[in-house]
Formats: C-alpha cells, structure tokens, sequence
C-alpha cells in the first residue's frame, strides 16, 4: 500500500485534525474534511462491496450523490445501523464504524461470488421464469431467495435519534449552490426576495469551487477564487437563508418541496446527544430556481465496473477537493473534453497518466493539446474493449473504432493501470424537475433530456438546464434568472470567461466489442447488476415500452434509482428497436432522489405521538381501577375491569350479571354529541333520520335512525328535545365526526334555506350511565332534589338538574334493557360525579363495567351496533327495524333507495339471532355461516356479526346476518370452522325480555 | 399539495381540506317520482373527466365551509373557487 496518495494541496481538508474510524473493522486514519469514500481511497482501499446478483468486486465510482457501488453500513451492530449508506455522502470523524453489505465472509473472499460464474444462466427475468413452476412451490423458494436477496442489514431495535419537521415558506427557493445556484441566490436576495439556497453537500460551490485551472476564469481570475468571494458576499446577506447538508427529496406540485437537513451525522456520536439527527423541512416557495447540476456518465463496455474503475470528474475531485489520487498509475478514457480538465489536474501535482482513450478522431480544444504538450498518449478513435484484474484493475485492452462506430478494428493493445477514468459527457439532473410534472425535450446534438414545459413558477438553470460549458452557464443564469424574477439589475456587469475545453461529443451509448455481446458484461446498472446484454434480452423478448424493460431488467431500480446508466439503457433501446431517441420518454422518477430514513419521514410522531389518543374525563379513574383499554376510534375506552386476577371471560361475565341484578355503570363520555339548535331544528331532523320527529315533546328523547343516500344504516343514537328549537343528539363513538360532516354538507349544499345550527359538544360533557334495578335509589341519593317517579319521569325523557349546584342533563334511556339514567355534566366535573354515584352505589354492589360488557348487554336485547352488526350493505329492513321506518314522511335521507330493485329483493343478508345446538358452544365473529356442507362449491349464506356467553341467559348467544334470514326463524344452519361444524338455530335477535318488563318494572 | 384558495379563509394547504367529488348534482326535490335510473343516475354517476372538471370541496381543518372547484385533473391547475350557491366563473 502506498503512503503518496495524499497530495498536500488542498484547503477542504484539515491535517491538523487526524480522525480514526473503523472499516471492516480495520482502523484507518483520514482527516477532517474527508468523506468515508476519500479516506478509504487514501488509504489506496477501492473494493468496498460486492454486486447485487453476481456479487462481483465493486469499488468507488463516483464522489456525489449519484454513487451506486459504495454502499455501506453504517455503525454496525448498534441501535443507529443504518444500511445502504453511499460512503461518498458520509463525513468522516472520530469513531466511524462502517463494513461492507452483501458479502459473506468478507468483501475480499465472498462466497457469492460464484453467482458471477453462473451468469449464463442467470439472465434477466431468471427469477420470473425459473420460480414460476410449479406455482405451489413458490413457498418453499421464496425463503431462500428472500434469505440472498437484499443489500445491507436493517436496524432491529427502535431509532435512538429525534428527527422534526419544519414548514418554511419563502419567496426563492435556489435548489443547488453550484456556480449558477450561488449567482441566482445572489441576484434574488438583493433584489428583494426572501430567499432560500440549499444544498445537498457540506461546503457551497458546487464543483466550481475546486475549479484552480487556469484554463477556466472568470474576469482573469481562477474560478474557485471568483466563486470564493462570491460565497463570501452571499453569506452576508440578510435575505438569504442559506442550508448546507440539506438534501431536496420530493418536488411536488404547486412549488411544494420536502427536503431533509442533516444536523447531526458529521459529528462524533457522544456530541449528538439530545440532538435533532435530520429535520424534514416542508417549503413552499412562490418561485422555485433549479440549479442541481448534472452527473458524468460513464461508458458501456465490457468489464467496466471493476474496483479502480471511476468517473474521470470523481477523479478530479478527489485529488483538487480532497488532495487523494485515486491511483497511481492512470488511464483516462473519454467521448468528450471533460477528462481533459481531470488530466490536468493530475498533472499539475505530478500523477502519472499512463494514456488517454478517446473515442473522438478529432480533438480541437486548447485543454486537449496542453494535456498533450506534456506528452501524454492520446489514443484517437479508440475504445476500451476489456479489463483486467479481480480485485482492482491492472490492465486494459483497447482496439480502434471503425468510422461509423459501431465495430472495432486492428489490433488489441494492452495498457497497465491501476484506476481507469471515464466519461461519457453529462446528464441534466432533471429528476426534481420531472417530478414537480415538467415535460422533457431530446437534443440531438449532445444528446440529452433537458426541461421544455414548467409546470409551476419555476426555472431550470445551469447544467441541468443543459448548459455545460462555464461561459454558457454564467451567461445563462443571468439572462434567466433577470427574465424569470422581472428584476432590472442583474448584479453582474460585464463577465469575461475563459474556458479550455470544448463541447464536443461522439456519444456511442453501447461501445462495440471484439467479443460477440453474450460474451460480454458491459454494465448499465452498477447496482443491479443489469447489463447491456439484459436490455437487448427484453427487447427480443419483445418488450418495448422503457417502463417494462425496466422492470423486467431491474435496470434504475436500485437505490441510486439508475442515476448513472439510465440514459443508456434509453439509448440502447432506442438503437435496438430503430426508433428516436426520445420517442420512449424516460422512466419516471419518483422521490426522494436519495433514500431517506423512517425516522424523517415520521419525525416527532413517534410513541405515543404516533396516532394520538383521547382520554374521557374519567380516564384516571379506570387506570387507578385496573381497566383494561380497547381502542374505539381515537379514544380508549375503557374494556373490562379485572378483579383478583380474573381473565376478561371472567370479569364480564361477573359485570353483566351484577349490571342486571343489582346496578352497573358504564362511561360513556366517548358518543358524539351535537348540540343542533335552530327554528328548523324538527324539520332538519325529519330529513336526516328515518323515523318522525316533528311531534317529539319538549323533554323528551328517541332513538334515531341515519341512512345514506343509498338506503344504507349509517349511523344511530338517541336525540333529546331539550327546548322548542334546541335538541341534543348523540352519535356512535367511531361515526361523531362523519355525522357532523355529513350534516354539514346537507345544511350548506342542499338546504341552505334551513335556519339550523350545528356545534359539536363531544368533549364538553362526561356522560355516566347508571343501569340495574338498584339504579333508581342511586341516582336519589345522588342527585337527590330530582323526581325519578315514573309519572315524572319516565323512560326516554330528560330532566335538567343539579349536583352540588352544578348544572347537568339527565335522561332516562337504555341501551341495556335495564332501568337506567344517564348522567351529562361538564366536562371537568366527570370524575368526581362518577365518584358520588360509586359512593351512593356502594350498597348496591354498582358494578363498574366495561365496553365488552356493554356489547353483551345489549346483544342479549338484540339491539344492534353500527359498524359491528352492519356493514354499508345493510338497509334498516334488512336489520328487521322497519319499525323505525316511517312510511308517512315525503322524503329523508336515503328513503328512495329502500325500494330499488336491489334493496327489495328478499334474498338480502338479514339480521337474526343464533342459538347453538349445544348451549356452552360459542361461536366466533366473523364465522361463515352454511346450510349445507355435502355439496360443494359450499355456498355461503353470511356470518356471525355478535357473540357472547350471556350470564343472565345462561347459554351462548349469536347475532348474524343470513341471506334471506328473515324467512328462516327456527331453521337449521351450520358455522362452519376450521376443524368442526357447529349446528345452530335461527332464532328472534331479541333474547331478553322481550316485553320490556325490566325497563318498566315499578322500582 | 395544492395550494387552495379557500372563499373564506383565503389560501391554505391541501392537508386543510376534504375532496367531495363531481359538484353541481342537485338532489331530486322530489326523490320518490323517479324511476330507479333517474335515482341511479342521481346517486352513482360521476362523470370523471379527464381534463376541467367542477368539483366540490371542504374547508374541513379551518372554516368548515364546503365550495366548489375548478380543476384541471390532467395537470391539477386550479381555474377557480367559488361559493356554494354560485354560477361557475367560467364555462
């Protein structure tokens, strides 16, 4: 290993500060400043995974965002893991801990590698074609394909870090601070706009800010010292914003972006201690300007993916921004003028460049014959045909390009490297573009997609506009950027550029080879292992549209999202079928551009905070009581409350018949309440329920019934007349929020004309329930100035009162059959009333009870509950309740809908009552229920809705929907399980009392 | 996200509202004069378009107050808000 690899130049790295960190789980040192990616090259480390498919030695191709090889996982083994990490986005620092995915034993000797020498048989669409038969088998194969699949290993216990959201609105959003980026944030902030500059690196400038050649400068300076006083002024600036290390994932529609900020991962884990780890910030910005650069792409040729194999501007960077030569012993190989510029810098600090392969046979720009004054050998109408060398390169062969391009000629020549750089030219960084729904256009000339139709207010500047050379950037942003911000002063005068290279091209999407393409494994998608050989594969197969290859080739389907070779898998395409380039469009690109974490995603909606709950205001009081918790919607209710260990069997049964045979009470704080008041307040609650309420006296209460406009049961409750025009009417827990909406719409969209207000009152009231024959002499001493005398107060009506002076509402109604009052109060006194009744109900064993009992009680009454016992597919005859039905009324809710075609056939599934032949069997909700089980296909007639064991029946009780179940009282049926046949009988839904001689029993 | 320009409220994040489908279908004044497919027509077709459609909307985070929409559903640019009650801005 070589100690010359690290050139003293640059001022990005501080070799002051000497930082360790952990490869593989070898130490190596790097400097602050460095990436995992330049200190791993440094050190002269290029293999640092294995492929996906064929696990082949892979190293580090590129230095950016765009990086499909060098993925890695991060802090191994801790709560922070973190797979698929691209170790040329991460800072070094002290402590470090990263390895290798996708490799057993080790990245230097992995056993999967012989998927490698089995690539003949693994083409494209292996999996599809050899898994498919026979199809029962797909079991037994996915465990083992699962089991190789995948690259790194994801974290098994809960993020350790905090993450948050933010919303920023402001006036400019710059994305990317590159030169042209810098200069628009510039021109926007001094004239006035709130601006925001944000980009995806530590540093500012793009790779302008590395720029030292003399054969690019700006009014007779060096680029980087121009753009460096540039930065300097910016920084000043009061309306600029500016965010580093901040990443834009998702361009949505009307200029909304999501970007992630990344605060804490450069630092040293004991510094990033109760600190937020990313914040994802929500932008909305009235004009958005683009400047995200383009990325070099590479070339398609046999072999081009071996470690030591790199992108000829990643070269560049590493030895201009990081002072690290990628090898010592270089090749350059190139379609355009851009690895001239990285061969000059290599020469200025003295590396070797062995040759230069271009596939041009002319080359005419002042960069071109400055490299070769210094003579270096230009190879001129050449191509790279092979590569040699497992774990790193060490040679290549390269062959003369026949005119047209498309073969090779002459004689091989073999060339000593140990890093080959290459170029393709450069690709527009359109992905945030595309996806805020912009339309691309083909150019011909360089063959590139660049933005035509904005969407939004927005602009595209810089190279990803495809404006490459530095005088045409510079230019172009100013002339753009004036146009695009109405603005009269451009801030910048009279610019004189220099620029050694030239733009152009001999773009050859698939370089031909001596060997026929079979032989060959010329690489499109690093990552996915997917070569140009797969793409012509899909294309004989017959595939043609981009999307398909795509899928079927897993070509842009990595992590990288194809970020490097998806034009040429476009090209090939394009070449293979006959067709122009462009006609195919591109593949979508869908955000983020690179992967974020969970953890951002969600940010401080974690725990509890992750789908947050409402607590009655009895809450504590059933904590402090042992209650078991059901969630009902958002709130907790509570369940059952256990006693001396009893299981939830146990403590219902124990609640249901206490509630019956003495006195039970039940929180029922959570049913919608709305206050409806209004001179139209009858008549708009006629239209709404099924059932007439225009004659309902003034202190009294009825059961409602909602439907759809399709005849469906929506929702139930019962609905107080408090005063002339002022009703209170309760909804289902889980249904308190629709029904308002809905009731809304009806009032603002078809009866405006209606004088009625709404107001949801839900959480204002604590609403005890108190049931049981000893109810009455509890609520007496509770609430002891009110007359419960059944003359005076009779069932389903209300009476205003007071306890201790405190205004509260109590009506008479059941939902258990039982003699029962309910108990409305404010809100804040709740507990303490519920106290006073346990208090006063101490005598009478009052048993508090939970939901599971309150659904047992009411089941064994037959009444039903929404949402349990109905689906939307139930209208309110199917539910036999026709009674609720009125036949008088002209018009409600869903009316006409009860006698369409469909809703009158008798062969609807029907609400009945089940009793097992076998009185201690009790069925499972959600069982099918049959007739006969002989004949199959078995035809299934409905399923089991309710189900309990009721104490006070003293058998198992059912309710069910049946097709034609109404007909089919005392009829045999069968639940069919999955080891046995339960035999039932179709009984009346009521189990209990039918007369109701417990409701108005004289107590 | 679109940004909607509530009636009331003024601009304001999608996330602040409720999408209520095709706008401009009254209810039958008279619903049990009709034949089972006028009420149909009534209560399942939706034109789904393709291009500018009318459409109602909720303010259902802020005001509350339901409007109507014209929208472009090929490319989602907004034409117009208006009020319940009101003619459409444009045709």
């Amino acid at each position: 290993m070589s100690n010359n690899l690290r050139f003293k130049t640059s001022k990005f790295i501080d070799e002051t500060y000497r930082v360790s960190f952990k490869f593989n789980n070898k130490t190596y040192f790097g400097f602050k400043g460095d990436t995992l990616s330049s200190a791993l090259l440094a050190n002269g480390i290029h293999l640092v995974g294995r492929s996906f498919k064929y696990h082949r030695p892979r190293g580090i191709m590129t230095a950016g965002s765009e990086e499909p090889n060098a993925i890695i996982q991060l802090h191994d083994n801790t709560s922070r893991t973190e797979p698929n990490v691209r170790a040329t986005e991460v800072e070094i620092y002290e402590g470090l801990v990263a390895s290798s995915q996708n490799c057993w034993p080790s990245v230097n000797f992995d056993i999967g590698g012989i998927n490698n020498l089995l690539s003949p048989i693994l083409p494209a669409g292996f999996y599809y074609k050899t898994f498919m038969w026979p199809a029962s088998f797909w079991k037994k194969y996915e465990y083992f394909i699962r089991k190789s699949a995948g690259l790194g290993k994801s974290p098994k216990v809960a993020d350790p870090d905090i993450y948050e959201h933010n919303y920023i609105h402001c006036d400019v959003l710059v994305i990317g601070a590159g030169i042209s980026g810098i200069m628009a944030a510039k021109m926007a902030a001094k004239n006035g706009f709130k601006t925001l500059l944000v980009d995806e690196k530590s540093y500012l400038g793009g790779s302008s800010i590395y720029d030292n050649s003399e054969f690019s400068k700006i009014n007779n300076q060096i680029t980087s010292s121009w753009l460096e006083k540039e930065i300097n002024e910016i920084s000043k600036l009061e309306n600029l914003e500016i965010k580093t290390r901040t990443s834009v994932a998702a361009f949505h529609g009307y200029n909304f972006l999501l970007a992630r900020e990344n605060l804490t991962d450069h630092l040293p884990i004991n510094q990033r201690e109760n600190k937020v780890r990313q914040r994802l910030l929500k932008i909305r910005a009235k004009k958005v300007i683009t400047a995200t650069g383009s990325i070099e792409r590479p070339l398609i040729f046999d072999n081009n993916d071996r470690p030591g194999i790199l992108l000829s501007s990643a070269i560049k960077k590493y030895i201009d921004l990081y002072g690290v030569a990628c090898g010592e012993n270089n090749v350059l190989f190139t379609n355009n003028d851009t690895a001239y510029e990285t061969a000059m810098s290599l020469i200025q600090r003295g590396i070797k460049i062995n040759a230069i392969i271009d596939n041009r046979e002319q080359i005419d720009s002042k960069i071109s014959y400055e490299v070769e004054k210094n003579n270096i050998k230009i190879y001129k109408g050449y191509t790279v045909v092979d590569t040699y060398g497992y774990r790193r390169i060490n040679k290549i062969s390269i062959m003369k390009l026949s005119k047209d391009g498309q073969t090779v000629i002459g004689d091989k020549t073999k060339l000593n490297c140990d890093c080959l750089g290459i170029s393709g030219g450069w690709t527009p960084a359109v992905h945030l573009f595309t996806q805020s729904g912009g339309k691309l256009k083909f150019r011909d000339e360089d063959q590139v997609f660049i933005p035509e139709v904005y969407p939004s207010d927005q602009i595209s500047i810089g190279s990803c506009n495809g404006n490459f050379g530095l005088k045409e950037i510079v230019n172009n942003t100013i002339f753009s950027i004036k146009k695009f911000l109405d603005i009269e002063n451009s801030e910048y005068k009279n610019i004189e550029i220099i620029s050694g290279s030239n733009l152009s091209k001999r773009n050859i999407w698939l370089l031909p080879s001596d060997k026929s393409i079979g032989k060959t494994k010329s690489f499109i998608d690093y990552q996915n292992d997917a070569t140009s050989k797969d793409i012509k594969l899909a294309l004989r197969e017959g595939f043609r549209s981009i999307e398909h290859v795509k899928r079927y080739t897993t070509t842009g389907m990595g992590t990288d999202q194809g970020k490097l070779g998806n034009m040429h898998a476009l090209g090939i395409i394009s070449e293979t079928a006959g067709t122009k380039m462009g006609e195919h469009g591109t593949t979508t690109f869908r955000p983020p551009y690179t992967p974020l974490t969970f953890g951002t995603i969600v940010g401080r909606n974690v725990g509890e905070f992750f789908d947050i709950f409402r607590r009655t205001p009895i809450h504590d009081w059933h904590v402090a009581n042992n209650a078991k918790f059901e969630n009902v919607g958002q709130w907790k209710r509570a369940w059952y409350y256990p006693k001396n260990n009893e299981n939830m069997h146990q403590a219902v049964q124990r609640e249901s018949k206490a509630a019956r045979d003495s006195a039970g009470i039940l929180d029922a704080s959570t049913l919608g309440k709305i206050d409806i008041q209004g001179t139209d307040a009858s008549e708009f609650l006629n239209r709404v329920y099924t059932n007439a309420w225009s004659k309902l006296a003034v202190g009294k209460c009825r059961y409602g019934l909602m439907l759809n406009e399709d005849g469906m049961v929506y929702d139930d409750g019962v609905t107080t007349r408090l005063g002339e025009n002022h009703y209170i009417m309760t909804t289902t827990t889980g249904g308190a929020a629709n029904v308002l909406g809905k009731l809304e719409d009806y009032l603002q969209t078809e009866w405006p004309e209606l004088d009625v207000y709404l107001s949801s009152v839900t959480d204002h009231y604590a609403t005890i329930s108190v049931c049981g024959p000893n109810s009455k002499k509890i609520v007496s001493k509770v609430i002891p100035d009110l007359d419960l005398s059944d003359e005076k107060f009779p069932h389903m009506s209300f009476k205003n009162a007071k306890i201790d002076n405190i205004r509260c509402r109590v009506m008479r109604i059941s939902f258990t059959g039982e003699h029962s009052y309910e108990i409305n109060i404010q809100a804040n006194y709740g507990k303490s009333v519920w106290e006073k009744c346990m208090e006063a109900g101490k005598d009478f064993n009052i048993t508090p009870y939970g939901t599971e009992t309150m659904h047992l009680l009411r089941a064994e009454k037959g009444f039903i509950i929404v949402g349990q016992d109905t689906d939307a597919t139930m209208t309110p005859i199917d539910l036999q309740m026709d009674w609720i039905v009125s036949k008088k009324k002209f018009d409600f809710i869903g009316k006409r809908s009860l006698y369409r075609s469909d809703t009158i056939r008798e062969d609807r599934k029907q609400l009945v009552g089940l009793l097992t032949e076998n009185p201690d069997d009790v069925l499972e909700e959600g069982a099918q229920i049959v007739a006969d089980v002989k004949k199959t296909p078995i035809e299934m007639l409905g399923h089991v809705t309710s189900s309990y064991y009721s104490p006070n029946l003293k058998k198992s009780i059912a309710l069910g929907v049946v097709k034609g179940g109404k007909n089919m009282l005392g009829q045999k049926l069968i639940i069919s399980m999955e080891n046995k046949n339960i035999n039932v009988t179709v009984a009346d839904p009521v189990f209990l009392d039918k007369e109701g001689e417990r409701l108005n029993a004289k107590l | 996200m679109f940004l909607i320009n509530c009636p009331f409220c003024g601009e304001r994040e999608q996330s602040e509202f409720k999408a209520g489908g095709e706008a401009h279908i009254v209810r039958p004044k008279q619903p049990t004069e009709l034949s089972d497919d006028e009420w149909a027509e009534y209560l399942f077709i939706r034109k789904n378009i393709k291009g500018v459609q009318f459409e109602r909307w909720n303010h259902v985070h802020g005001c509350r107050k339901w409007f109507n929409m014209i929208r472009d559903t090929s490319n989602d640019q907004i034409k117009a808000v208006y009020k319940m009650g009101e003619k459409p801005p444009v045709k």
